[in-house]
């Protein structure tokens, strides 16, 4: 895969420093059999440094996951190696299965098999809250990533 | 198909109905004595309780409906670990109506998502007891003949104490009140309520002394120091003492405070004050009943 360009895939963009991995195992990107690509620590005017994502296919990318790992990312859609759509992402309203509960008397700590829910409930802050409990998580300090 | 999952799901105008219900009820009982004829109301209880357990059970029979469940996990499925998902989906088949008490919190909305009948949260842990609410309602209605401009005191145990979260919730929706939150460093109320309070813009005020305070309270809702609550026993010791309202310290307070407490306690009320006028915890009880047979009445004329 030439890194430079793609044909018809994406280029997940202005991520954080450090943050391409966790992005990559969230996204599930170490199943795909297509070319991914990781640019870490490219330089950036407008963040010092970035780390950058090429996927070489149009797969299905859960956005929710990525507003929530971080809301600052762009997506570059690529199609027939030209833009076709930059989508700017925000923290989603409601996550399933990404953020776990830490509260030990919430009942996802004893019936493994529900969902670990949660909405957003501060938006300036990026507090979300378990559905069940209400036990906060903060977007910031997204210890599970 | 409606729940009584949290107080806040409940609008105000739901909640005057339940109240206008009960006071209807109290005053021609024999009116809604067969309302219920024939329905049945399953009591899950997870956990130990006297007073809701009970009263749920009592409300249901001066209905005319009748009962059935189990009062300890021990003696369900439960104990084989079976899920709350499968034991609801199991009882709603044999129950109009189900009332849920369980330590885990949340239990009560994981069940409302599978079963076919109402649920009612009979308590979840330390999060929220909404139909202990619906009594304190009722209570401080016909005590103070208003739900509007008062200053309410909470002492005690405000961090894991769940009718203190769904009572503060309730009561943040009706103008001019005020809170006082009275309990040690380690028992504040959870930020979420916190976040809520400054959010709404509704007044509070957070003190450590009951005696400071006392005097400008129209209502002051004292709570058990729950020895449940704590993973750690040396701090249930340390803290269980700090809030004990005796006649010394209600000798402090005006003569129109309304003395409230979910019960059970231990010893946070002495109980020479049970036969001051001001305490009223033994009307909540009482007044707890027929907000559940209210409540029974709503939720299965809205299945209905």
């Amino acid at each position: 895969m030439n890194i430079d360009g793609i044909q018809n895939g994406y280029v997940i963009d202005h991520i954080r420093a450090g943050k391409a991995m966790t992005i990559y195992r969230y996204l599930g990107l170490d199943k795909l059999d297509c070319s991914v690509a990781i640019i870490k620590n490219a330089k950036s005017r407008r963040m010092g440094r970035k780390d950058i994502i090429k996927i070489d296919e149009l797969i299905d990318i859960d956005l929710d996951v990525l507003g929530y790992i971080d809301p600052d990312v762009t997506v570059n859609v690529i199609r027939e190696n030209a833009l076709a759509e930059k989508k700017h992402l925000t923290l989603p309203e409601h996550v399933m299965a990404v953020i776990r509960c830490k509260n030990p008397r919430c009942i996802t700590q004893v019936e493994q098999e529900i969902t670990h829910e949660f909405v957003l409930t501060d938006k300036e802050r990026g507090v979300y809250r378990c559905i069940y409990c209400e036990t906060a998580h903060k977007n910031d300090d997204r210890a599970d990533f | 198909m409606r729940h009584m999952l949290d107080i806040a799901d409940w609008s105000i105008e739901e909640l005057q109905w339940l109240m206008d219900t009960a006071d209807d009820i109290i005053a021609k009982p024999e009116d809604y004595a067969n309302a219920m004829v024939r329905k049945k109301l399953a009591s899950l209880f997870y956990e130990p309780s006297t007073r809701t357990r009970l009263s749920f059970e009592a409300a249901m029979l001066e209905l005319g409906g009748s009962v059935l469940g189990f009062s300890e996990a021990s003696s369900s499925s439960a104990s084989k670990g079976e899920s709350v998902s499968d034991t609801v989906r199991t009882v709603s088949c044999y129950a109009d109506i189900i009332a849920m008490r369980h330590p885990k919190e949340g239990a009560p909305t994981v069940a409302a998502r599978y079963s076919s009948v109402p649920i009612v949260n009979a308590g979840d842990g330390g999060h929220n007891h909404p139909t202990q609410t619906l009594a304190d309602l009722l209570t401080i209605r016909r005590e103070k003949g208003r739900l509007q401009n008062l200053v309410i005191g909470f002492c005690g145990d405000l961090q894991f104490g769940r009718t203190v979260h769904s009572l503060l919730t309730a009561m943040s929706r009706y103008q001019g009140v005020k809170f006082v939150l009275i309990s040690p460093e380690e028992l504040r109320i959870p930020a979420y309520l916190r976040e809520n309070m400054l959010k709404a813009q509704v007044p509070f005020s957070e003190v450590q002394k009951l005696e400071d305070v006392i005097k400008s309270l129209d209502i002051l809702y004292m709570t058990r120091v729950q020895r449940e609550r704590f993973f750690n026993e040396a701090d249930y010791v340390r803290l269980k003492d700090s809030y004990i309202l005796d006649k010394q310290k209600l000798a402090l307070a005006h003569s129109q405070l309304t003395v409230l407490h979910p019960l059970p306690r231990v010893n946070e009320i002495s109980q020479s004050v049970d036969s001051d006028p001001r305490a009223c915890y033994f009307k909540q009880v009482l007044y707890g009943k027929f907000m559940r047979e209210a409540l029974i009445l709503k939720l299965l004329e809205a299945k209905a």
